[in-house]
This record gives C-alpha cells, structure tokens and sequence, in this order.
C-alpha cells in the first residue's frame, strides 16, 4: 500500500523518463527515498554543467568528471557540485564515486559543500565544505588542514558518501567498506528543542544557505571519476545500513514514554475513540464503546441520530431532504452558512442530473430501467440487491429509511450483482471480484466476510474499528439493532489515504461502462423541467450571494461545473462528469456535518483525525526543516 | 513419611518459615489423588520467583517426592505435568538448587518423562531439562550417557514450539567445547576433547542434527529462530564436517528453497536483533574457517566481517563487544586480506582502544551497579582487544605501526602483560607476540617501553599456555638487530631458555632452542660458552636425537651459529670437538631429510674452517669417507656444503694445508672435483673450480 502511495506520489517523473537507465534511476531513487517529494525537492541526478569551475569537464550525461586544468599547484584545483541538493527528507543519502584515472598526482576529493562555496577549490578546504581525499586518506572539514580519516584511495577504488541526516553525520565506504564516521557536525538543523519554533526560523534561513550538494574535486591533469547518485547498484549496501535507522527510529517511537500517566494515556485513546464514532454518527457502536469502556459521550443521543439522519441523506444524494432536515432540525444553521447552503444546493442540482434527489426522483421512481441502471442508487439495500432481483420494483422510499444509506463500495458490487443476474451479457468474472475487492478494502476482512456471506453488512463500517476491543458478540448485538454505516466509504479513504480512493474511481468508471443506459434525471422529462427550474433558483441565489458578501469565485466555479454537465449529451462521460460521483457527496455531508457539530459547540473534527493530520503535518514540517528521521517514520506506516 | 525428614533439620532460623513450607511438602503424602495434585499446584504458586520457599522445600525434601510422583506409571499425566513444573521451577533457582536436582538424579528421570505420549507432560520435561541443562553446574555429558536420548530429541523436534525451543537450547549448552575460553587460536595446543569415543559436536551431527534443526531457522517463532542459530554456532564452531555440510552437504540443506548460508546472512541484516545479528556472524566464521566459505566469498567480506565490526563499538553491550571482538578475530587471524579490510573499517583500531577503558572513571562516581558492571566486564573486555589486535597485526607491516600508534598502545600491552588474570596476560602476550613480527617496531617502540622485562617476568612460572607464546615472542626479541637483546641476556634469559628445551612441551622446546639459535647468532665468545655450559653437553645430545625435525633443525642451527669465527670455533672445539663430532657422525648416518643433513655438512664446513678444529676431520677417516660420498650425492644442495668442506680443508694460506691437500688427493677426492668442474650446475663448477686452484697454486 504505501508502494502505491509513493508510486501515485512521483508518477511524474518516471512517465518522463523513457530511457530504460532513466527509468533504473528513478525507480532506485523512489526505493530509497520514498519521503522525499521530488517535485518540491529534486535528488541530485547528475553533475551540474553551471555549477562548477572551468577546469571541470564533465561528459557521460554530467557524470564523469575530468579535469582539464594545468594542475600546478592548489591553486588550481577545480570542484564540481551536483545539481540539486540533498533533501532532508531523505533521511540518509548516499552516493558513490568509481576513481577512473588518478591521473598524475591522485589529488581528488569526494564530500560535499553547499551553494556559493569557492569551485576553485577541493572539497572540504572552505567554510561549508567537506571532503576526504586520496592522496593522504584526511578528511577535510572545513579546514585547509585534514585530518587522518582513512586510506588512500587511487584507480579502481570506488569510494561512497552517506549523508545521515538524522543525526547530522558523515561517513565514506571504499569499496564497499564502511570507514567510520568523518564529520559529525555537519551543518543542518540539529534535534528539535525547546524553543522548536524560535529555531524553526533559523533553521529555514540557514537551509537557504548550506544545504549540502554532493561534490567532487580534482586537481591534476588525468584524474577521471565517474559518479553513481544511483544509476547502478551501489558497492556498499546502503538499504542496510538505512533498515538500521529506520529500526531505529520506529523502536523510539514505540518506546516513547508516556510516562507514569498510563490511565490518563488510556482514557485519552477510549476518549478519541468516543469522539470519533460519535462524529460521523456512529451512534450505536459509540454507545457500545462507552458502555463496555465505561466512559460517557458529550452528545445527546439524539443528536447524533439526527445528525445520522442528515448524513444519510447527502450521501444518498437527496441532498434536497437533507437540506429540509437540516432546516427544521437546526434552524438558523444555513441561513447563517449561506456558503454551506450554496454548496448543498450546488450539490442538489448534480443530484438532479443524476436522477438521485427526491424532486427528480418522484417522477421517475417508477421506472425500473433507470433504477437499475443506475450503479449508485442509494436505496438499494444490500440484502436486497444480493438476494433477489426484484429491486427495482420496491425500490422506493420505506426501505431507503430503515436501511439508511450504503457506501458507494458497497453499492457497487450491488449493482454489478444485479447487473449479473439480469443480463447475461456481462462477463462472468467481473461480478465475483467485484465483490472480493470490496470485501479486501475493509480493514478486518475476515469479519467483513462472515457478514458479507450472510449480507449483512451493516455492520461492515465497524470493522476499522476492530482493532479496538470490542467483542464479538457486542459487534453481533451492534449488528442488530443499528442501521446502515453511513460513513464507510469516507472513514475508509481518511483511514488509508487517497489512492485509495483513486482505485475506487477506477472501479466506479468500469461499472459505469457496464451499464450503459443512464440517463439526465432518470430520462424523464418533467423531472428534467425540474432541473431546469431549480438551476435557475441557484443562478439567482448565487447573484444574491454575490450582492451580499461580494465576487466568490469558488461559487463562481461550483456553479459553472455543475450546469457544465448539461453541455454534454452523456454527462456521465464528460470531462465535469466527476462530479456525478457519488463520492463527491462526501466533502458536501462532511462540511455539513462539521456545521451542525460547529453550532453545538462541539469539535468540528474528531480528536482522531486532528492527531493523525497533526501527525502528517508535523512530518511534512520536519523534512521541510531538514530533521531526516521523518523518513523513516510515515504515518502511512501505523497504519494498517 | 514425611517424618523420616525432619529431624537433622531442626535449625531454629529456619523453624518458623519451614513450617509453612512442610505443610507443601506433607500435602504431597496424601492418600487422595486429586488433593496431591491440588498441593503441587498451590506449591507451585508459592515458589514462584521465592527463591527462599525453593531453598526451603529442597531442605525439606520435596525434590524426590516429586520426582516420585513425576515417575510413577499410575499417577495422572496432569499430576506429572505440575511436578514438572515444580521442579523446573526449583531449577531456576541458585546453582545449589540446581545441584540438588541433580544428586537426587532428576536427568535419568525427565528424559524417561520424554518417552510419554502427552505433549503437555513432554514440554514441562523439556523445559526443566533446559534450565538444569543451561545451568554452569550440570556436567554436559549428562545429556550423552543414553544413546537413544539424542535420537528421541531429535524425533521431538517436530512435536511444537515448545519442543524446539528447549531441546536446541539444550543442545547448544550441551555441545561446548572444552577450550572454550580460547576461543579461535588453532595454533597453539588444545587440551584433547573428550578422549573416548566422539565428541558432542560428532554426536549430533550424526543424529542429524543439521537437518533436523535447519528448517527451525524460518520458524514463526522469533525464540525458536534464535535457539536453532545458536544451535548451530555451537555445532559448526571449529567443525569442518559441520560447517562443509552447512554449506553444501551431501544431501544439500535447503530451507524454503534458499541454502543455509543465505538464510544466515539474512540473519545479519541490520534491522535484525543483535543478538541474532551475532550469533549469525558466529556461524559464518566458523563456516569460513572450516572452509567451506571462501574467505574473499562477498558474504564474508561485506556482511560477516563488517557485522562483527559493528559488534564491536560503543554502541553494543559490553557482552556483545567482547563476543564480537573475539568472532572477528577468529574471523581474520590466519588472512592478510580479510585483517587489511577490518583495520580500514569504521576505524576499528581506534575503537578498540575505548575497550581499555573500563571501568570508567565516570562509572566509578555515578552509580555502584555500574561500576560492578563494568569491572565484571573489564577483564573481558581487554583480552578480547588483546585477541583482535594480535590477529589484526599478524601480518601487516602498516597495520601494526596503527596499532602502536594508537593511543598508549604499548603502555597498556605492557600492563597487560603483568595483570593477575591469566586469560588478559596470554592475550597480552599474543597481541606482543603478533606485533614482535616487525622489525621496525623491534629496534623502536619495543625498546622505548622497554617490552623485555614484564616479558620476562611472564615467562616466570607461567604456565605453559602462556610460556608458548611469551617463549615465541621472546625469540623476536633476541634477533640480532633487537636493542632489547642485551638486556635480556642480562636478565638471566639463557639460562630460562635452556630450561624450556628440557619441557615436555613440543612447542616450548622448539621455542627455547629457537631462541638460543637466534642468541648465538654473531654472538660475542662469553655468550657462546654461556650457553654451552647451560644447556650441557647431554642435554645437546638429546636435542639432536629429538624425535621433532623442527627441534632438530634448530639444534644444528644453533650448533652451526656457536661454530663460526675461527677463534669461536677452535675453542669450542677444543672443549666439545669430540661431542661434536660423534653427534655430526650420528646424524649423516642416520634417517633424516634433506634439509638436516645439509645443516650437518655445514656445520662440518664451519669446523673445516678453524685453525685447530680442522685436525678434528682430517684425523677422522670416517667423516673425510662421508664428505667424499656427498660430494657425489644426487642432491646438488648436499653437494655444495661437502663441497664447502673440501674447499675449506684444501685451502692453502694456511698451515699444513700441503699436508691435507695430498691426503686428500689420495682419497680420490681431486677426481671428484675435476668431474664436478664440468657440471651443469654453475655453483657446483665454480666451487670445484676453485677447490682444484688451491693445488696448482
């Protein structure tokens, strides 16, 4: 999962290298850096042809490096530094360099130095520079004077630079040996401390000024070396050495000490737990959860079922009830969010091109066609669409309540089932593996298939959830009495991050070519006058808005892409067509949902989720600021 | 019954907590079943972690009790599971719990338990067999008086987790070598394993151990994946039958498709515990050192080695530093690449420097645990630095200069040499011995610290472990150009010498006449009569009719050294000519190779070159017949030193040489040389040549 993650991350980059090394390249890179965004900052690929001095040649696509110079003395050493340099959130980066020639005097220096240093030097000789060198075997650091580092090294040697961000460190291999840390104060930002934000600008200033470029120095005539910023497979086993840290690194974590707190600590979790279900409206597990953990929930009961209700609602794309609820449930609430209620309405109208709101759907309730070509159909309980193909017929209103709402990966194998059972031209694998893989995107598969075998899935949404300890026989009991969970879909993509959702558009766009007759507002024409009448409401609300609180793009763009699906004659397969989506509708019930919470002075976020973007951002941060341990510690990797 | 017990306990400390603990043992006589049971398992709850309520039981005699019911046929499989316990429990206690275990024979006992069909019953036995097993106490050889008992582990093996996990720590503590504690120095003489029948190693090796145990090292469970590695450090260490079928035995062991060395290099990854990481490197060395790993093999030189390095730094526990230390060296001791690769990596020489410093002044003020710690380790910690330098400097010239420049390197060698722990001194000496190799450092840094004399002082009553190499260091010490020579001698070192040519030891033997051979050389007369008169002209004798060649061989060095410059020559061989000359005798007649009879006939030629000495061999029929024959032996080097006699003997500037040019000739010798004059071999026609110029001249 997180290959995937990195994969859709720095798609870019391999979709533009055709070159089969290019593509080596790449792909190493990815394996070994996978926290580096090398769209916000590149790996050094190759020599630099501006950075460099011109006793310098380079060629080999800005690999080998020869010098070209008189070499009489010092004075005419030449350095070269690679194009980018070295991210924090590498973590540890390494790069070799193979001697070709040593050339007269063997005087060639391999380290690193940062923007701006003197190129008419060796490495390690200037302030912000350091280097190790082959004639004596000294490392240089920052100083005219070395010190005894190591061997020598000469032709054929291939000598290796690991950079250890994490704790600001430097060692060299020789043929694959490790010689032993050569700098330790190397200079990036050093552990976070007490006044982290006081540094934290410091830190970003002094990044401007050393970070550090791999670079190589020569200085007399025949010296030829050629660089591997990983082209080819390295000598030394760097993997290794950064399975090392990365042990490391998880092994604090895990023994991070919370201290003598131990029942707060658990109390803290249940609470976070607590809050969570309660907020997407889980309101019989949360229940559960707080009578089994002995803990008490903030929100009425029936406010949370209310809020359910609502939810529902949007996400079965009767985002017109849903408003109506809202209003009478929580009056006052959009009338003071009139931005909340613009995007409910925008929503409103997709829902009408889609034929799912309750003002279109009247009119063409009683057509089973559109019912059953619809794949997203929100009232279409599972128990109904998996165990007999009469759906269509009752598809209406009364079960749609008792069953609540299904998440769109359920409704999809529902559809591809019927799909199955009504036409025999549909292929006949299609229909299984559509529902194994709905079944192996929840987080307990087990549970979710002893249910699925049953179709029950009800309680399908529970089972991210299995990991804290609720029982069987209370997930059996949930099972009973509470209705559908609303929600799965949107806790499964936060749960396990957006190319998750990527795999489901993807499956959503193949069922959608399964079934090719749908149709604007379920193909009726009185429900399509409809939509016609309420576009022009909103183009009307939108000009009030506009009045009142001046120019808002955002409405401007949401207005635009909705009536854009008219211009197309299949606007399921236009290029505003995502809108159709039923996943689209959650941003919409979120939002809506954070509102009502927001007016019952309740969090709009659940602890939950705050602690995990809290935790995303705090990575993030840190490779901007260059502390490497946040490589090997993603958050992708807690969670399973 | 329980009666019978009381009375030699009555000891008034005791009396007020043995009453509760006799209520335990009591509970064991009862005639109903169910309540003997139920007493075992409240017993077994009071012992828990009680090491008092142990104490106590065992003085109150449960221990044969339960190993009673443990026995009997008609108690209940989970009456004999809870005596299992209970005793495995006992085990776990001190070391006197465990020997009381042991006199009351609870082995023969539980390893009868093992024959029972109930895998609970087996696993309680087992796991009391590993804890009186693991103990220091339990003689090894215990688990090898039944023949069938390995068989029966080793059908065991497949029964779970449980069974694997106790029987390879069983059988990893079972195997140990017996010089253990001297761990990789081949070279040096090792006490005989167990002198009847095969060793531990061979015994479960042909139980087939290997590939019983081999599969274990994927298991699920991270104990038994650790067990069966340390199984098999212990079965390979300084086995080449184990480590060769490791690698690719007869019927190659493959383990989910990949061979054993592979999944042993897996072992080393760095993300793995270090334990494992160690104890996997173990098994590599000795695999290499068997072997059956080449050692320029990349898993040796990029993985082993540098993992054992890793062992060795600051990082590591002080345990896992000495282990590590110990390995590599082992690891590298007889390869010049191998020790060239670990002195470049990760500053490895200076590292082991920091293995001098314990316990450290910082550890001594903060805290006592620490400080107990440290110097429990600190005795280990340096004989394993000793180790490693001594095989890091073996060969290298460069490498040695690092190792002395490192910081108070001599000073601490010099130390070591005199510390009370036998295992510090003999590494210390080792690491002397190994850095003697260098002339360079020889004529400086020997002498600066003034080496000889705690060398001296180690070669003092020493015992021979030590003598052997504090002996061969010595010999360094005395070449020629040594500065430390003189004092030496001084100190008394001839007379030391020739004592160590009358031991028992081979090595020491060929050691003190090494070095005698190495102080005669260029030596001045004093020191030359010095050594005569010390070793006596009996104990010369039996030198030269020793049954060891190299003793032989260095004898006649020693001989042919005291005999060169004319007035050295003419003295000695006015006091010992006859000796000599019977001993030279005794030798060309005798069997003996090529190399020794050539020392012999040089010896002749250097007593061919005295004033007086000669009339020794001239008179002497017998020897002049001997020459001839050589002269004309099929083995030129033969050829050339009898030539070198003649040529001596035939000289003309001197005195009488008429005389012994025409006896000579009459003997034939001159026909001889005029043939040998037409040789192919161009030192042989030069010699001649110039033998046959002294009777025209």
């Amino acid at each position: 999962m997180a290959d995937a993650g990195a994969g859709s991350l720095h798609g870019g980059d391999s979709a533009l290298s055709c070159l089969p090394e290019e593509q080596e390249l790449s792909q190493r890179l990815r394996r070994l850096y996978p926290a580096v965004n090398q769209e916000e900052t590149p790996l050094p690929r190759s020599w630099s042809p501006k950075d460099k001095y011109n006793y310098i040649g380079l060629s080999q696509g800005n690999l080998r490096v020869h010098y070209k110079g008189h070499g009489k003395n010092h004075k005419d050493a030449a350095s070269v530094r690679a194009t980018h340099p070295i991210p924090a959130a590498c973590g540890i980066y390494y790069f070799e360099v193979k001697i070709v020639s040593k050339g007269r005097d063997g005087y060639m220096g391999i380290g690193l130095s940062a923007q701006g240093v003197n190129m008419n030097r060796l490495p390690g000789w200037d302030k912000h520079s350091y280097g190790y060198h082959g004639d004596d075997g000294h490392s240089f650091c920052s100083s005219g004077t070395g010190q005894p580092y190591g061997p020598t090294f000469t032709t054929g040697d291939v000598i290796g630079c690991c950079v250890n961000l994490i704790n600001n460190t430097c060692f060299y291999t020789k043929n694959g040996h490790s010689l032993g840390i050569a700098f330790t104060d190397l200079p990036l930002p050093a552990m976070i401390s007490n006044q982290f934000m006081e540094l934290l600008q410091e830190y970003i200033q002094h990044l401007f000024k050393s970070n550090l470029y791999p670079t190589v120095g020569l200085q007399t005539p025949g010296e030829i070396v050629d660089a591997n910023f990983g082209q080819q497979p390295f000598v030394f086993d760097i993997e290794d050495y950064m399975r090392e840290w990365r042990a490391k690194i998880q092994g604090t974590i895990k023994r991070f000490p919370i201290g003598d707190r131990l029942g707060e600590w658990q109390a803290m979790l249940q609470n976070m737990v607590s809050s969570y279900l309660v907020h997407h409206g889980y309101c019989s597990t949360a229940a559960a959860f707080a009578r089994i953990t002995d803990t008490t929930i903030q929100e009425e009961q029936t406010s949370i079922k209310n809020r359910q209700r609502i939810q529902k609602l949007v996400l079965a794309g009767r985002v017109g009830e849903a408003i109506e609820a809202t209003q009478q449930l929580y009056p006052g609430l959009l009338e003071h969010n009139p931005n909340l209620l613009f995007m409910l309405k925008c929503r409103q109208f997709v829902e009408m091109v889609n034929g799912t709101d309750s003002e279109v759907r009247c009119f063409s309730a009683r057509s089973p066609r559109s019912q059953d070509s619809y794949p997203g159909s929100p009232n279409l309980s599972p128990r109904r669409g998996s165990n007999n193909s009469h759906v269509h017929s009752t598809g209406a209103d009364s079960p749609t309540c008792s069953n609540g709402v299904l998440s769109t990966k359920i409704k999809q194998s529902c559809s591809k089932y019927q799909a199955l059972s009504s036409s025999s031209s549909s292929s006949s694998s299609s229909s299984p593996s559509s529902v194994n893989y709905s079944e192996s995107n929840s987080t307990d598969s087990t549970k979710s298939q002893q249910h699925s075998s049953t179709s029950n899935q009800e309680t399908r949404h529970l089972a991210f959830l299995s990991f804290f300890y609720l029982s069987d026989s209370e997930m059996e009991m949930e099972a009973e009495h509470y209705p559908n969970g609303v929600l799965e879909n949107s806790s499964t993509r936060i749960m396990n991050g957006t190319y998750k959702h990527e795999e489901i558009l993807q499956t959503d766009e193949s069922s959608m070519d399964n079934c090719p007759q749908r149709q604007l507002c379920g193909g009726n024409h009185a429900a399509t006058e409809r939509m016609i009448q309420f576009g022009r409401e909103l183009q009307t609300l939108s000009e009030q808005l506009c009045r009142e609180y001046g120019k808002n793009t955002m409405h401007k763009k949401m207005l635009q892409d909705a009536f854009s699906l008219l211009a197309y004659s299949d606007p399921w397969n236009c290029p505003v067509g995502q809108q159709l989506d039923p996943i689209q509708r959650e941003p919409v019930c979120a939002a809506l949902n954070s509102a009502i919470l927001e007016s019952q002075n309740l969090p709009k976020q659940p602890p939950l989720m705050l602690a995990l973007g809290q935790a995303s951002e705090c990575l993030r941060l840190m490779a901007r600021v260059g502390l490497g341990s946040c490589s090997f510690a993603r958050v992708d990797d807690y969670l399973h | 019954m329980a009666c019978v017990l009381e009375a030699p306990l009555r000891m008034s400390v005791l009396s007020e907590v043995t009453a509760s603990s006799r209520h335990y043992v009591d509970r064991l006589f009862d005639l109903d079943p169910q309540k003997v049971l139920q007493g075992v398992i409240d017993m077994k709850n009071a012992v828990i972690g009680n090491n008092k309520q142990k104490a106590n039981l065992i003085v109150l005699g449960a221990v044969p009790r339960l190993l009673y019911l443990l026995q009997q046929e008609t108690s209940s499989t989970e009456l004999r599971t809870e005596c299992a316990v209970v005793l495995g429990s006992l085990a776990m206690g001190t070391e006197n719990n465990v020997k009381s275990l042991l006199d009351c024979h609870i082995i023969p006992a539980l390893l009868q338990g093992l024959l029972s069909p109930d895998l609970k019953f087996i696993e309680a036995c087992l796991r009391c067999l590993r804890t009186i097993f693991i103990s220091p106490v339990t003689p090894e050889d215990l688990l090898y008086t039944d023949a069938t008992v390995i068989s029966h582990l080793m059908a065991l093996l497949s029964r779970s987790r449980y069974t694997q996990e106790y029987i390879c720590q069983i059988f990893s503590h079972c195997c140990k070598l017996q010089h253990w504690h001297s761990c990789g120095f081949k070279s040096l003489p090792q006490p005989l394993l167990c002198a009847n029948g095969p060793d531990h190693q061979t015994i479960l090796f042909n139980h087939g151990a290997v590939q019983n145990i081999a599969h274990l090292l994927v298991s699920t469970s991270y104990k038994v994946r650790m067990q069966a590695l340390k199984c098999f450090s212990v079965l390979a260490f300084e086995n080449p039958q184990v480590s060769m079928t490791l690698v690719n035995g007869k019927h190659k062991v493959l383990v989910d498709g990949e061979l054993l060395p592979q999944i042993f290099v897996k072992m080393l990854q760095r993300d793995k515990p270090v334990e494992m990481q160690l104890t996997s490197a173990k098994c590599l060395t000795s695999m290499c050192r068997a072997g059956a790993i080449r050692t320029d093999d990349s898993c040796i030189v990029l993985k082993t080695l540098p993992c054992l390095v890793r062992m060795c730094s600051k990082e590591r526990l002080l345990e896992e530093r000495v282990e590590g230390a110990e390995t590599l060296a082992y690891l590298i001791e007889t390869d010049v690449e191998l020790q060239r690769i670990a002195s470049i990596t990760d500053h490895l020489i200076v590292m082991l420097a920091d293995y001098f410093k314990y316990p450290s002044s910082v550890s001594a003020i903060t805290d006592i645990k620490r400080l107990d710690h440290d110097l429990k380790h600190a005795h280990e910690l340096r004989q394993a630095a000793f180790k490693l330098y001594a095989s890091l400097g073996a060969n290298d010239e460069d490498i040695r200069k690092k190792i002395i420049e490192t910081e108070n390197m001599m000073d601490r060698i010099v130390n070591g040499l005199s510390e009370s722990s036998i295992k510090v001194r003999l590494a210390a000496v080792r690491c002397l011995h190994s850095l003697s190799r260098s002339v360079q450092q020889l004529r400086t840094s020997f002498q600066d610290h003034a080496v000889w004399k705690p060398l001296m002082k180690v070669l003092q009553n020493a015992p021979n472990e030590i003598l052997v190499v504090a002996s061969s260091t010595l010999c360094n010490l005395l070449l020629e150009f040594s500065p430390s020579k003189e004092p030496i001698l001084e100190s008394g070192a001839i007379e030391l010498l020739c004592s160590l040519t009358q031991s028992e030891n081979l090595a020491l033997r060929v050691n003190g006449i090494w070095a005698l051979m190495n102080v005669a050389f260029q030596a001045e007369q004093k020191i030359k009569s010095d050594i005569l008169r010390g070793l006596s002209t009996e104990q010369l004798f039996q030198l030269l009719s020793d049954s060891d060649v190299n003793v032989l061989m260095k004898t006649l060095g020693l001989l042919r050294n005291l005999l060169s410059t004319r007035p050295h020559i003419d003295h000695i061989m006015s006091t010992h000519g006859k000796q000599i000359m019977q001993a030279v005798t005794l030798i060309l007649e005798g069997e003996h190779n090529i190399e020794v009879k050539e020392q012999t006939l040089c010896i002749l030629a250097n007593i061919a070159d005295g004033t007086t000495a000669k009339e020794l061999i001239m008179t002497n029929d017998d020897i002049l017949q001997k020459i001839k024959y050589y002269m004309s032996h099929s083995n030129a080097k033969l050829q050339l030193a009898a030539m070198f006699c003649i040529s001596n003997l035939v000289w003309n500037e001197e005195e009488g040489s008429q005389e012994r040019q025409d006896k000579l000739r009459d003997m034939g010798i001159v026909d001889i040389l005029h043939k040998l004059s037409q040789s192919s071999d161009p030192n042989l026609c030069d010699k001649a040549k110039t033998a046959l110029q002294q009777y025209l001249a």
